[in-house]
């Protein structure tokens, strides 16, 4: 459950960090892909090695999204019916593979806000990042 | 036996000669005391857990924290046996303890996070993967002696 300042906290911080989506999200994935190696079997399709176009269209993509569904917290599904229209019919991706890429993010931005990324932001981000996940694969089945 | 490269040797070797184990510890319990509320349920005894301000500041969990990592610091000086080195404490945190080996996942991230924020750029993809196979095998060895 997110409170109101938890909401608030999380549409600020993604709204200063979209200008470097491209950044945030590459590096969040360039992560998962070096830690756990069997994601890269979704991107088998794409050039995924570190700086290619590919990884930065994609971690631009993915970050848009999170930061698009931060604006407004409450509309989640609505803002995010596309996307799982996409995930569980076309992508297909297992739904475990959103927690190891949601902590990625986590250390992604701790590397990027450092003693900014308090205890409190972590925990919001944490929740906000889940719920997104939860969203994405309710079409599932 | 555990295979380790001679990156993640000298990686492992590097972070804690690098890290201050007086914050590291006390940050990252704290922190998962924090982000993960429920596993204030091993921590009945400490006092004042009601809010992210009174965890921060509590000296207990902070003495713990110190704890836990000197722990660590073991398993990285017998990074080639931590299953033997942690024997012990495997039997003490399933029998005396009753902590369900989940937790240890989730102390885990949170010491990620925290050496992470810390180190900024120079943690990167290849020394976060070398960093969290180390705590894998030390979660691992932890679990063993569970039964």
């Amino acid at each position: 459950m997110l409170s109101k300042k938890e909401k608030k906290l999380i549409k600020d911080i993604w709204e200063r960090l979209t200008p470097v989506a491209e950044d945030i999200g590459s590096e969040a994935l360039l992560r998962m892909f070096t830690s756990y190696p069997g994601t890269k079997t979704y991107f088998s399709h794409l050039d995924i090695s570190p700086g290619s176009a590919h990884l930065n269209s994609h971690g631009k993509k993915i970050v848009l999204a999170i930061a698009g569904g931060a604006k407004d917290i409450s509309q989640l599904t609505v803002t995010l019916a596309p996307l799982q229209t996409l995930h569980a019919y076309q992508l297909r991706i297992d739904p475990t593979n959103f927690k190891l890429l949601s902590h990625c993010m986590l250390v992604t931005l701790a590397c990027y806000l450092g003693e900014e990324f308090t205890p409190v932001a972590h925990a919001a981000m944490d929740k906000y990042l889940s719920a997104f996940a939860a969203v994405l694969s309710e079409k599932y089945r | 036996m555990v295979q380790w490269s001679d990156f993640e040797r000298a990686t492992i070797q590097d972070i804690f000669s690098k890290i201050d184990s007086g914050v590291v510890g006390p940050a990252a319990l704290s922190r998962c005391l924090i982000v993960y509320p429920w596993t204030q349920r091993y921590f009945g005894s400490f006092g004042n857990l009601y809010n992210a301000d009174a965890i921060t500041s509590n000296p207990k969990v902070a003495a713990h924290g110190k704890v836990v990592l000197a722990g660590l610091e073991k398993a990285v000086k017998n990074m080639d046996d931590i299953k033997t080195t942690y024997k012990d404490l495997s039997v003490l945190h399933s029998e005396k303890l009753h902590v369900d080996p989940d937790n240890f996942n989730l102390l885990s991230d949170c010491l990620t996070i925290v050496v992470a924020s810390q180190m900024g750029e120079a943690f990167t993809a290849d020394v976060q993967a070398a960093f969290q196979k180390f705590l894998a095998v030390v979660v691992a060895s932890l679990r063993k002696q569970y039964h």
